[in-house]
């Protein structure tokens, strides 16, 4: 029945939303004051483009019955991941995970290599893994995805589930979620995410109801149930397959770039002066051919190690016999010096020959092969080794800083299915500061960004559109900032300078608006059945410098290279006063907003500008006012007291978790 | 799951008898690992008797791959079957692995 109910509200959503916002479009542009009223309208359709994709999202809802039960011989990893979370955390988690019913193994996945911390695992009987000899000073670490990825390699459990280091998983995780697997094309069953220090008001936003709940059983209609990180269970199988999809693509890529490269170095080490050397000349030549039969193999498609291997044989024969000239040529040289210190000796009497024999020696060309090291460079790289990464198996995505949405696109586009579970099997800690809290959602945006802008959803050939859609969904609602900025100075522009971006306030504003303000409000409370959504959409327009921040660094750091440039997630609870500079840009907002309000009012006395207007417009800034108002809450905010006991300072960390969409 | 290997005069052969699956993939990662170490780096994986692979046996098989061209050697495939062949194919594996029909002929060409 509430299935009927959400979709006949999608529909009228839709209906309305496009009829308000085709209105704004073609005849209600106020084209003197373009500047600000184009903005606006764009951000509507920003808005309206958000709420159709939610209605998408809830207009196939799934409700799941529990799964079947799973065969008895799954085997299970269980993952702990932690880098410096305090050790009595992390050995809480892994003794609750050790208490899982199924038979399992328990591994504390030990980024931050902690003597300690292997101590107490073995002691405890629990195992501990920390990233292998591979892992090389000069290797790309990939933070958490490289922490699974080294554990995946010594493990052998038929599926894998993930905890943060903070996510105390029942008993019976497992029981409840294995039997999903008996379909054997389903890759990823996800719970929720639930915080246990967090009072009931939520000061921080920190459950999100809405997507552990309606949004993620929506995406679960569509197959395209996400992977959130942590109180996940993966296939082991859908995870290696990932990731040799993923080696022969960057091998072959690499490949090619190579062959490429290699051409250009040859060309460029011929006009060297080395290259005057008939040997080297010659040994240029070898290796140019070398690379022009691998050129047409790969096109004839051999397969990448015969050609690869080809291409470093012949190459290496090349050298060999470079070397092998120049030892002879050397021979030649000692013989001279040889001939030469006897005279020198017969001479004088005195060994004046050394220097003067190094001078000799420098002086030519002593090592052909020195000179070329660009080229050798560039051949080292034909290789199907990935040198370039710790291990050539990487099966977790490391295209982003939030590896889990990445990794749950690359599993539904190889056909594999997901479930949402929608039932809390693990508890969580929550930041409980604001400056915790910003990192970790500046952190969560920009890695939705960069899977946008390195994999956007849309052009994935083998997604559905349902599941294209989902993921676009997602990453569509960081972009609020931008809308944000908009529905701030939309009425601060009308308050202080009387400056309207709609032609007029009339009867055709109010009967397109209203209806529509109406049924997108009902169908949140019909889809989300009561679940409180208030914060959520507080911290989407609060947060908004937060949001634009990640989407400017992701841009920067897909296009231009640059690095995100995030800090590392507080170890602790900040301690010292209230941080009121860390939201200066929304204090600044809402100074304006207040001044906006005695200006307009002002005007409004002085007969400058219309009731109706004014009104309209004071109600906007009062919404944008108790909208901020949430901040004041959070930066006052002193962590979390469990009813009943005393205050505590220090709360936990949460450094490596993720739960929503900026709803 | 079984793995033997013998040292012949050009390569050594290892054979896999059986599921090469997650449980047996580090098992062939050690006994590569073996060989290499002992100075035979031309490595080829006999796969005639092994009726059975995940990705994580193949998996394994890059791993093995990689430390014998570390040692200068090469890692090479014979006798495929079917399911194996598929796994490949559907992994697009066979892009990177050739593979032969005996282990006599992996090493043929060199």
């Amino acid at each position: 029945m509430t299935r009927f109910w959400t979709r006949l509200l999608v529909v009228l959503t839709v209906i309305l939303g496009v009829n308000y916002v085709a209105w704004r479009w073609m005849a209600s542009l106020n084209w003197d004051a373009w500047w600000i009223a184009v903005p606006l309208v764009i951000a509507e359709t920003y808005s309206l483009i958000d709420v159709m994709l939610f209605g998408l999202t809830v207009w196939n809802l799934k409700i799941r019955k529990p799964p079947p039960a799973p065969p008895e011989t799954a085997t299970v990893d269980v993952f702990i991941t932690t880098y410096n979370e305090p050790l009595d955390l992390v050995m809480t988690t892994a003794l609750a995970a050790k208490d899982i019913r199924w038979p399992h193994s328990t591994w504390i996945l030990d980024d931050g290599d902690r003597p300690e911390m292997r101590q107490l695992a073995e002691s405890n009987g629990v195992g501990y893994v920390t990233r292998g000899a591979d892992w090389t000073p000069d290797m790309p670490r990939h933070a958490k995805a490289g922490n699974l990825n080294n554990a995946l390699m010594v493990t052998s459990g038929e599926y894998l589930l993930i905890l943060d280091a903070d996510q105390i998983p029942e008993p019976d995780i497992l029981d409840k979620t294995l039997g999903y697997f008996n379909d054997d094309r389903v890759a990823l069953v996800q719970t929720p995410q639930y915080f246990i220090n967090v009072p009931a008001d939520d000061p921080l936003g920190s459950q999100a109801p809405l997507f552990y709940g309606p949004i993620q059983q929506g995406k679960d209609g569509w197959n395209a149930a996400f992977f959130c990180g942590s109180n996940a269970i993966l296939r082991r199988e859908a995870l290696m397959q990932l990731g040799l999809v993923g080696y022969v693509k960057a091998t072959e890529k690499s490949v090619r770039r190579a062959l490429a490269a290699s051409r250009s170095a040859i060309k460029k080490a011929r006009r060297s002066e080395e290259a005057r050397n008939p040997l080297v000349e010659q040994m240029l030549n070898q290796v140019e051919a070398a690379t022009e039969t691998a050129q047409t193999e790969l096109e004839a498609g051999a397969s990448l190690s015969e050609i690869t291997y080809r291409v470093r044989r012949k190459v290496d024969e090349a050298v060999r016999t470079l070397v092998a000239a120049d030892f002879s040529a050397l021979q030649a040289d000692l013989e001279e010096i040889a001939a030469m210190e006897l005279a020198h000796v017969g001479e004088s009497g005195v060994t004046t020959v050394a220097s003067d024999a190094v001078d000799r020696m420098s002086g030519r060309d002593w090592s052909p092969l020195g000179a070329l090291e660009s080229v050798h460079a560039v051949l080292d790289a034909i290789s199907v080794e990935r040198t370039d990464e710790a291990q050539p198996i990487m099966p977790l995505a490391t295209i982003s800083v939030t590896e889990d949405m990445a990794t749950a696109m690359r599993i539904h586009s190889l056909g594999w299915k997901s479930v949402y579970h929608h039932e809390i099997l693990a508890n969580g800690l929550a930041p409980e500061d604001l400056k915790t809290m910003l990192t970790q959602r500046l952190r969560w945006a920009q890695g939705t960004m960069q899977v946008l802008l390195r994999e956007n959803p849309l052009v994935q050939p083998r997604l559905s559109w349902g599941q294209r859609l989902m993921y676009f969904s997602t990453m569509w609602s960081y972009l609020s900032g931008f809308a944000a900025v908009v529905y701030f100075a939309a009425p601060i522009i009308y308050l202080t300078l009387g400056i309207l971006p709609v032609s007029s306030l009339s009867w055709d504003f109010f009967i397109r608006f209203i209806p529509f303000m109406v049924v997108n409000q009902l169908l949140f409370v019909v889809a989300g059945h009561g679940i409180p959504t208030w914060r959520g959409q507080q911290y989407s327009l609060a947060l908004f410098p937060t949001w634009i921040k990640a989407c400017t660094t992701a841009a920067r750091n897909v296009w231009f290279g640059r690095p995100l440039g995030f800090a590392v997630t507080p170890k602790a609870r900040q301690s010292g006063g209230p941080s009121w500079s860390l939201i200066r840009p929304q204090i600044i907002v809402a100074v304006l907003l207040a001044v906006a309000l005695v200006v307009g009012v002002a005007r409004l006395l002085t007969g400058l500008s219309e009731p109706l207007g004014t009104l309209v417009n004071v109600a906007w800034v009062a919404f944008d006012l108790v909208v901020l108002s949430v901040l004041v809450k959070a930066v006052l905010y002193k962590g979390f007291v469990p009813e009943g006991a005393g205050p505590e300072d220090v709360g936990p960390e949460r450094p490596e978790e993720r739960n929503a969409d900026a709803v | 799951m079984q793995f033997s290997y013998e040292v012949k005069d050009s390569y050594a052969e290892v054979k896999s008898v059986g599921r090469l699956n997650m449980v047996a993939a580090p098992k062939l990662r050690e006994v590569v690992n073996e060989v290499v170490a002992g100075g035979s780096s031309r490595v080829v994986v006999n796969l005639a008797e092994t009726d059975f692979m995940d990705s994580s046996g193949l998996g394994a098989l890059i791993g093995c791959l990689k430390a014998a061209r570390q040692a200068g050697g090469d890692l090479r495939i014979s006798g495929v079957q079917p399911q194996v062949k598929m796994v490949l194919e559907l992994t697009n594996m066979d892009r990177v692995l050739t593979s032969y029909t005996s282990a006599e002929e992996a090493f043929g060409d060199d």
